[in-house]
């Protein structure tokens, strides 16, 4: 069976030629299984975001290949390559339209991918179909369907944006830092739904934290980034028995001691 | 000051009201189209000063040509499709700035209207028959039936551009006029749907401009100027009086549509009024502008002043 995600050698330098030349990605690869869900660690500015972009689109690689599924996507526009993505964003009000309900922003999210014509923005059928997700959640909200998700919380708004993210099955999930603006315990509720909905539609996932602990006790794969490049990769039972320590270890090992300073202490 | 007042005779003002409705409904067109740019697509749309212009000059110049001015009016929205079309390609095919990109077609535009017109102003006779509006309909003997069918038009257009805004390319650009990364994250062309949501506001915009020479007799190429400010007027004063009316109901939307118009004819009857008392006309367009500041500012001051008052309970 083929990568569901191949990432061949990418680079991306910001601002190039002036005073804030930045090397985001320095000739980045991975390959992911069908059905692996890595974390992602590093310090401020390793570049796991921008992997995250790089993938997503938001603009073009300078050098190199990103293929899902065996479909060659390095070139194609943002917008185009969202049919074969689901994305969660680390603001919660990245990833929904505050001023339209609940089910009219899954009405969108169900057309991720496909032609929009005149056809009506919503249909009663999805209707039914969201509130049962949504019920699902256990947070109330099928019983809000057309309140604005402007007036959720943060935790919800996250909630309802996975849910958003796997309508449509896809490829890729990108959870970028997703429950880093959310208190401890919303935070831990919101890792647990995504656990459930990446394990439930066997989706192929990546998650980007801060959080060490989470990045061990979540996924079936590790990966640590440092100055745009993967440095240290640990799948399956050896990652099971990592502890916080060991990682710390190696983050002191490749930045020189520097991390006293990082929000990666927090972990 | 008795002098001043009793020299005001309160019947001219209701002398004046079938025209302030007339009026109002006719600009609460190009009202919906500022709504659509300004509220929907969160773009400030400076285009309509010119694609006012434009309509009006394409009707008028093709019911000269002999055109009946019920299919003129065709032709004027599509002229004003083609400047929003010019707004929204120099913005998303070229980068330039929202607001920059539409003050360039403005300007443009009065240019191409001076060609479509051949000169400044040109007039449709008096007698001119069919015309969808005119001023003469207000006074005829059977205005009622002139104000039914402008009501019943405007109607009509509250009911098309509700279905619009409900279909997936309407959901569409509703998601990109309120969290662009959002969109392109769900599979949304933003630029396509910004460049149709510009298309469509200027249709609007082009169709009021054309509507607006019918019931003049003319087509001006000043018409257009400050066109934007009455439109927000009109938006900003349905807002504020009928905001909390309309929010919450089933179809919200109908409703916020339909207050425009009525917010369009409360300008003109504070339009009237203000000249009733005697300022100078020329002072018009500056009274147009405060009457726009003022109603932008109230939620902004309403707010710090709400949050003022929290700090102080606490």
């Amino acid at each position: 069976m083929g990568y569901m995600l191949e990432i061949q050698n990418i680079y991306k330098t910001f601002n190039p030629g002036t005073i804030n030349e930045k090397v985001a990605l320095d000739g980045m690869s991975l390959n992911l299984n069908p059905g692996d869900f890595v974390t992602i660690i590093g310090g401020n500015g390793a570049g796991k975001s921008t992997t995250l972009n790089a993938i997503a689109g938001v603009w073009l690689v300078d050098q190199g290949k990103i293929i899902v599924d065996g479909t060659d996507i390095t070139n194609l526009p943002e917008h185009k390559r969202a049919g074969y993505l689901g994305r969660v964003f680390q603001d919660p009000m990245t990833g929904t339209a505050a001023t339209m309900s609940i089910d009219e922003n899954m009405a969108i999210a169900a057309r991720r991918g496909e032609r929009r014509g005149l056809g009506w923005g919503i249909t009663k059928k999805e209707r039914k179909e969201f509130r049962e997700k949504l019920k699902e959640l256990d947070l109330g909200l099928e019983e809000r369907l057309s309140t604005k998700v402007g007036l959720l919380s943060g935790g919800q708004r996250q909630a309802v944006t996975l849910l958003m993210a796997a309508l449509k099955h896809p490829k890729l999930l990108l959870l970028d830092e997703h429950t880093a603006a959310l208190d401890p315990k919303t935070a831990a509720k919101v890792l647990d739904i995504s656990d459930k909905i990446i394990q439930e539609n066997g989706l192929t996932a990546m998650m980007v934290t801060h959080n060490m602990k989470d990045a061990i006790a979540h996924g079936n794969r590790l990966i640590m980034m440092h100055e745009g490049k993967i440095i240290y990769d640990v799948a399956g039972e050896e990652k099971k028995q990592l502890h916080v320590s060991d990682l710390l270890a190696k983050f002191e090992e490749v930045s020189g001691g520097e991390f006293a300073n990082d929000r990666m202490m927090l972990a | 000051m008795m002098n001043y007042l009793g020299s005001l005779d309160p019947m001219t003002l209701v002398r004046a009201l079938p025209g302030n409705v007339a009026q109002g409904l006719i600009w609460g067109i190009m009202a919906v189209g500022v709504y659509i740019t300004f509220r929907i697509l969160d773009f400030a749309d400076l285009t309509v000063d010119g694609s006012l212009a434009t309509g009006g000059a394409v009707a008028v110049m093709l019911i000269q040509g002999g055109m009946h001015p019920a299919v003129a009016l065709i032709f004027a929205f599509l002229a004003g499709m083609i400047g929003g079309l010019a707004t929204g390609l120099l913005h998303t095919a070229l980068g330039i700035p929202g607001i920059l990109a539409s003050i360039l077609t403005q300007i443009s535009l009065y240019s191409v209207n001076l060609g479509i017109m051949g000169k400044a102003n040109q007039s449709i006779g008096i007698g001119q028959k069919n015309l969808v509006a005119s001023l003469r309909y207000v006074t005829a003997d059977d205005s009622a039936f002139f104000f039914i069918k402008l009501i019943a038009g405007c109607l009509i257009l509250v009911v098309i551009t509700y279905w619009l805004f409900g279909t997936e390319i309407g959901s569409a650009i509703r998601a990109t006029g309120c969290n662009e990364q959002m969109a392109r994250a769900q599979g949304i062309n933003t630029n396509f749907t910004k460049v149709v949501a510009l298309m469509i506001s200027n249709g609007l915009v082009g169709l009021c401009g054309g509507i607006y020479a019918q019931y003049q007799g003319a087509a001006d190429v000043n018409s257009g100027r400050g066109a934007i400010v009455i439109g927000l007027a009109a938006v900003i004063i349905s807002e504020v009086i009928f905001g909390k009316l309309c929010a919450g109901k089933r179809f919200t939307f109908a409703y916020t549509l339909s207050a425009i118009f009525v917010g369009a004819i409360l300008y003109y009857i504070a339009y009237t009024l203000v000249l009733w008392l005697r300022m100078p006309s020329d002072y018009m367009k500056l009274f147009s502008a405060i009457v726009v500041a003022c109603f932008l500012a109230v939620p902004y001051l309403k707010e710090k002043y709400a949050s003022k008052r929290r700090r102080a309970v606490r």
